[in-house]
């Protein structure tokens, strides 16, 4: 795999997101970015994600929403193979998530709560160190670094010890460490947590972006306005897969004018 | 299901490293340690000051011992008794008591640690009968110290009495043979002085290593545990061989800084020197230091947080100290608990510390030990490696 090309072979510019475009390469326009089929995870008694099935197209911003204790949490780090299920089965990048979760963890970019970057380490650093453990080396590894502070807006900060910039900078700095080895999905586990309006609006162009170029993202959030930005989203709650699809046909199908209301409405079914 | 094809791979997936990750890795824990000078002076400053503090100490020659005396006698007799107690160095003349009660009260009160007390007829029955007694009260809570002070009253004691006998014999016209009967010449080796500095000097290097560099690694991988990071190194390619290596590797070097130091302070400072070839010691050092590196990074795979890493250190170091011969001979010990000191690695270091710095041993008799080293540190990073699981589950 060639991780060193700047604009990889799926890049289409100016794809509309969640449609499939007619430019793609075969290979991903047929296969989806992510597969999930009766996915479940039990710790003891709790079963904390519920036969969960879904389907994510490549090329899209998924956005995995749900109260806290939803299961959210569980289901990424098992599409990332940091949890083995406890049944179902699943296919991120193609690659099944028991048996081939080493493979996915050096195909996929993961951007963890909270940033977990090294905070008495500089940007540059930061990048060099995953970009190193990524398998990237010498001028390539250079050249990308330098692509990055553009793309992620971080120029003027490189020499910076990360623990001294603000949090939307730490975020950008996350997503340049994550998306390092141009990985063709991204996984981020409540990426704007914390971040101020204008950071927030700003990640957000970025990800745009990337999806546009044919990445898959899959977050996690819990602002309305992040989820409305979302091609597909899917609610849950308790574990269980509550609905799915794009933003604009769940509050079709509910009758609802927004996101809110489906989540307000899912909160109280809840409840009895 | 888990297979054996699923074991092997993970078996595989723990001992291949890529070189260019475990670059990264050591590349970045360098960082942090530069980054951290505080941490980087304890490092530094921690084995001087603990060599410093426990080289006088651990300190178990007595000497000094102090004396009170009741001479009732007062005579030149009774003050050569006390004078030659004096002149052996172990004790010092701290009271002269006027009365049995006031030695009490002073042994009582601990401010001295024997009592001598001299009957009135002192020199006349030495005069008359050539037969005289005194009293030497010790105490004894404190086995060592009245050991030493009995057995040293003893042999003034005998001294004097041979002296006194020789006078008594010669005034009779008749002489002894000169010279004891039985000259049996006793040669102490490797520490003539018996001086117990030089044997617990090694000890202590090697006891303050082990428990510095342990502690160093200990931290490593559950700082990046509470920080976080250590999920985001989850999630990437990154393998248990390399990260536990990786940490390992640049400790070596610290520690091994940390040793410079301590030998440094061993010999120029308490004047320990090293006979054998410092090289070998040198290079014997960096095994140990590799088992006990190893063996933090064993513990911190282990803890959650970084205060059940330090329990756990705290939980190793005391049988350390009283297992492996650091200040108690292990041949005196029962056989099982000698067992259980052949389980630590320390026992197998002082050995070679005391071997190669106070006999000057080679490494033909310290091949054993080195054995026992390399397998306790291959074991230790092996299941550390092994117990580092790239899931949270």
């Amino acid at each position: 795999m060639n991780l060193h090309q700047p604009n990889p072979p799926h890049q289409v510019a100016g794809a509309v997101p969640g449609e499939q475009p007619e430019t793609i390469a075969p290979a991903y326009q047929v296969a989806p970015a992510i597969v999930v089929t009766n996915l479940s995870k039990n710790f003891g008694p709790i079963q904390a994600v519920r036969q969960v099935s879904f389907q994510v197209p490549a090329g899209s911003i998924f956005g995995l929403l749900g109260p806290n204790g939803s299961g959210k949490s569980t289901t990424i780090r098992m599409l990332c193979g940091l949890m083995r299920p406890s049944s179902g089965s699943g296919q991120v990048l193609g690659l099944d998530i028991v048996t081939q979760a080493e493979a996915i963890k050096a195909s996929i970019g993961y951007m963890s709560q909270k940033f977990n970057l090294y905070e008495d380490l500089t940007v540059v650093e930061n990048l060099y160190f995953f970009g190193s453990i990524y398998g990237l080396r010498g001028a390539a590894l250079s050249r990308r670094c330098r692509e990055l502070y553009e793309r992620m807006q971080l120029e003027g900060c490189e020499k910076q010890r990360v623990g001294t910039l603000s949090g939307g900078w730490k975020q950008r700095v996350a997503l340049a460490c994550a998306f390092i080895h141009l990985p063709r999905l991204l996984v981020l586990d409540e990426p704007t947590a914390g971040v101020d309006p204008v950071s927030r609006r700003l990640f957000w162009n970025l990800l745009e972006g990337l999806a546009a170029e044919g990445i898959t993202i899959l977050l996690t959030t819990h602002y309305m306005d992040e989820a409305e930005r979302c091609h597909v989203i899917a609610l849950m709650d308790r574990g269980r897969l509550h609905a799915f699809g794009p933003p604009a046909r769940l509050m079709a199908a509910a009758g609802l004018p927004t996101l809110e209301d489906i989540f307000i409405e899912m909160a109280g079914k809840g409840e009895d | 299901m888990i297979t054996f094809q699923h074991i092997l791979s993970h078996l595989q997936g723990v001992i291949t490293t890529n070189g260019q990750r475990l670059l990264a890795i050591i590349r970045k824990e360098f960082i942090h340690i530069r980054r951290d000078p505080p941490s980087l002076v304890m490092v530094f400053i921690m084995p001087v000051l603990m060599l410093l503090l426990f080289g006088y100490a651990v300190n178990t020659d007595v000497n000094h011992i102090p004396l009170a005396v009741y001479d009732q006698d007062g005579s030149q007799a009774s003050r050569s008794l006390v004078a030659s107690l004096v002149n052996t160095g172990y004790f010092d003349l701290v009271f002269q008591a006027g009365s049995e009660e006031e030695i009490k009260s002073l042994l009582d009160s601990g401010r001295a640690r024997a009592g001598l007390i001299i009957p009135p007829g002192y020199s006349r029955d030495l005069k008359r009968q050539a037969t005289a007694t005194a009293q030497l009260l010790v105490d004894g809570s404190d086995p060592l110290v009245a050991r030493t002070a009995l057995s040293m009253a003893e042999l003034v004691s005998q001294a004097q009495s041979r002296e006194l006998r020789l006078a008594v014999l010669s005034s009779q016209g008749t002489a002894l043979p000169p010279g004891p009967a039985i000259d049996l010449r006793a040669r102490a080796w490797y520490n003539p002085g018996l001086e117990s500095l030089k044997f617990n000097i090694p000890g202590l290097i090697g006891l303050i290593m082990q428990n510095i560099t342990m502690m160093l690694t200990a931290f490593a991988l559950v700082r990046e545990r509470e920080r976080g990071t250590l999920e985001q190194l989850m999630v990437t390619p990154i393998r248990g061989a390399e990260l536990m290596l990786g940490k390992l590797i640049p400790y070596i070097v610290v520690a091994f800084i940390d040793m410079g130091l301590a030998l440094g302070i061993g010999t120029l400072w308490f004047k320990v020197p090293i006979a054998g070839s410092a090289m070998l010691l040198l290079a014997l050092t960096v095994l140990f230091l590799v088992f006990a590196l190893g063996l933090g990074i064993f513990f911190s795979t282990i803890a959650r947080t970084q205060l059940q890493a330090m329990q756990m250190t705290m939980l190793f170091i005391l049988p350390s100290v009283l297992l492996s011969g650091f200040i108690f001979p292990r041949s005196s010990m029962p056989r099982p608990i000698q067992y259980l000191g052949n389980l630590l690695p320390l026992t197998y270091f002082l050995d070679i510390l005391r071997g190669i710095m106070l006999k000057g041993t080679g490494i033909n008799y310290l091949w054993q030990d080195v054995q026992a080293l390399a397998g306790f540190g291959a074991a230790v990073i092996a299941l550390a490696a092994l117990r580092f699981r790239k899931r949270v589950d």
